[in-house]
């Protein structure tokens, strides 16, 4: 440390070189600090990122990577030759599109409520109470539906009593799907309106003062001050959900699904697990899996450009 | 806040606050029901009396889980994983955020950032990854539960956003004074940072002790399960568990309040960190999005 304190006294001026070799020396702990990092991404990340080309093979797990013949893009012919492969493609985007907008409008509704509410510890308890379930993993939250949506279970025996038919929520191929849409929302939507509660309480109150001292009733202040306030965000949440419509949620759908309702349930990461995993089809897995990550990767990157460009958003 | 006092506006309040209530309960009833069902007899649950209230109370069922050996074996797989994965995790993140979030440059910064935010961005999918786990030897190893997700992005990226605001003359000061990296990072910056960690330490824990479907994949046997995996098969797959042997039990418990008790106690864990979680989360959220 005495060069340190060398340049700080500036007594003695240090030779060029003593500074150079200060420099490498001081640099040297932020390549240490990286390294642990480093090792996690190659091992972890980019290592299994090069097991892609079994997606190009016909892997066979005694010949490993190296042996296993290559035969192109066959894997993806025969993923495309199955009739059921449409169907799953078209649950994975519906059911994903289902919950972005449904979960949105549900934070954004439940946010603006929260706003209008003036009583500190009301407005605190139900914040606290509504993002609960976030915390939970779906084999719990899954395992409470699996009672609570039963066909004896506590919902079925509410909808009986108001004289409505009980549900096969679980089940039925045709009510599947908004299961899946509305225990998601059910688990997600306080967690979501956390990001526009943020926001609304960032909106300038002299606003609010100014629209009512010019005659603006309730309904008008929130039409023309709250939401003109919380748009940037709500615009900000609907790009960056862009990425997400690939992801319809795998391991709620893993839980809660049964061949039963394999028509509308099954999704891309169900069906790599089942196929590919379970079935030790690993060539034709990871020639979906590929697929899905691609896309995926071209959709997130547009949306973050896009956040970039319209609300100023980066990640860092 | 501007008070009206116009019938409309009041109506509208009458109205949001039983609307607020309503979504409030609907989070936590769920709960409240299988904590019913948990302490209430096998008549009772298999005849689907119970509601919001135990009927002919017993604490049988977890008496009797508390005694089952597979259930506690993978409790504590999963409080060695929260252990020994936080800690991990949480070094790494310190480590990894403080040469990032410097205004200072070196070789190969940009090229890290861009490694970083790539893995964050594509993975390999499901089936490379699990041969590349399996060709590591991890099989059937808690490092296969812990290892994999060392590199936590999202929480680096909160850390960075965190060190960057706070004021750079502290380093520049301590560099003066001959302080090296390792002194200003853990002596001035972690010091100073305790709120962002402790947001960081929960999101990890919570992940941690959440995380059920890699185990799936990467142990052999359930005997390595931990405890939400071990449930996805007792409660979710269903399969028998044989806890109610002796007679006299089996006329009171049944296996629905067998289940909804095993759900209650991976849940109480959860339960217990909330209110940091919640003091913190918000923050950490606000955090991750620091404008660039």
């Amino acid at each position: 440390m005495g060069v340190a304190k060398a340049t700080s006294s500036s007594i003695a001026k240090p030779s060029a070189k003593a500074v150079r070799s200060w420099r490498v020396k001081r640099k040297l702990p932020l390549y240490l600090m990286l390294v642990p990092a480093l090792i996690g991404l190659v091992l972890f990340h980019y290592y299994p990122m090069y097991g892609i080309v079994i997606a190009f093979q016909k892997y066979e797990p005694l010949l490993g990577f190296q042996k296993s013949p290559w035969v192109g893009f066959y894997q993806f012919e025969l993923l495309f030759s199955q009739p059921d492969i449409w169907e799953m493609l078209r649950n994975t985007v519906t059911i994903a599109v289902g919950k972005i907008t449904f979960g949105q409008v549900a934070s954004l509704v439940f946010a603006l409520l929260l706003h209008e509410v003036r009583i500190p510890w009301f407005k605190r308890t139900i914040q606290s109470l509504s993002y609960v379930l976030h915390f939970l993993s779906w084999v719990i939250f899954g395992g409470m539906l699996l009672d609570v949506l039963a066909s004896q279970g506590i919902i079925n025996n509410a909808l009986a009593a108001i004289g409505l038919a009980r549900l096969a929520f679980l089940t039925n191929a045709s009510v599947f799907q908004p299961t899946m849409i509305f225990s998601e929302v059910w688990k997600e939507f306080g967690f979501g309106a956390v990001i526009f509660l943020a926001a609304l309480t960032g909106i300038d109150p002299t606003l609010y003062e100014a629209a009512a001292v010019d005659g603006a009733s309730r309904w008008k202040r929130m039409l023309h001050v709250t939401l003109p306030g919380i748009a940037p965000t709500i615009v900000l949440m609907v790009t960056l959900s862009l990425g997400g419509v690939l992801n319809a949620g795998f391991e709620q759908i893993l839980v809660l699904y049964n061949p039963a309702v394999y028509a509308t349930g099954d999704i891309i990461d169900t069906y790599v697990y089942r196929a590919g995993l379970l079935g030790l089809q690993f060539s034709l897995g990871a020639a979906v899996g590929l697929l899905k990550g691609i896309i995926s990767l071209v959709l997130i990157a547009l949306s973050y450009y896009l956040a970039d460009r319209i609300a100023n958003y980066r990640i860092f | 806040m501007i008070q009206d006092r116009t019938i409309g506006s009041k109506v509208f309040d009458g109205f949001n606050y039983v609307i607020l209530v309503f979504l409030g309960l609907f989070c936590v009833l769920p709960f409240i029901h299988l904590l019913a069902i948990s302490v209430s007899d096998r008549a009772s649950t298999l005849a689907n009396l119970v509601t919001f209230w135990p009927i002919n109370f017993t604490s049988l069922n977890y008496q009797k889980i508390l005694e089952d050996l597979a259930f506690r074996r993978a409790f504590l797989v999963s409080l060695v994983r929260v252990i020994l994965g936080t800690s991990i995790n949480l070094l790494i993140v310190i480590l990894t955020a403080y040469p990032l979030s410097l205004a200072e440059g070196f070789i190969g910064k940009s090229f890290f950032k861009w490694i970083l935010i790539f893995a964050m961005l594509f993975s390999g999918g499901l089936i490379p990854w699990y041969l590349a786990i399996r060709s590591l030897g991890l099989i059937n190893s808690i490092w296969a539960l812990i290892l994999p997700g060392m590199v936590q992005m999202w929480n680096i990226i909160i850390m960075l956003n965190f060190f960057r605001s706070l004021p750079a003359e502290l380093g520049e000061a301590a560099t003066v004074d001959g302080a090296s990296h390792w002194d200003i990072l853990f002596r001035i910056y972690v010091p100073l940072s305790l709120p962002a960690l402790a947001t960081v330490t929960l999101f990890a824990a919570v992940g941690h002790w959440n995380s059920w479907f890699d185990a799936l994949v990467v142990m052999r046997t359930p005997d390595n399960y931990p405890l939400q995996a071990y449930l996805q098969t007792t409660v979710l797959a269903r399969m028998t568990q044989n806890l109610i042997r002796d007679p006299e039990a089996f006329a009171k418990l049944s296996e629905r309040s067998m289940r909804a008790a095993q759900i209650i106690i991976a849940t109480i864990p959860i339960l217990m960190v909330y209110p940091f979680l919640q003091r913190y989360f918000v923050h950490g959220l606000t955090l991750g999005s620091v404008k660039g």
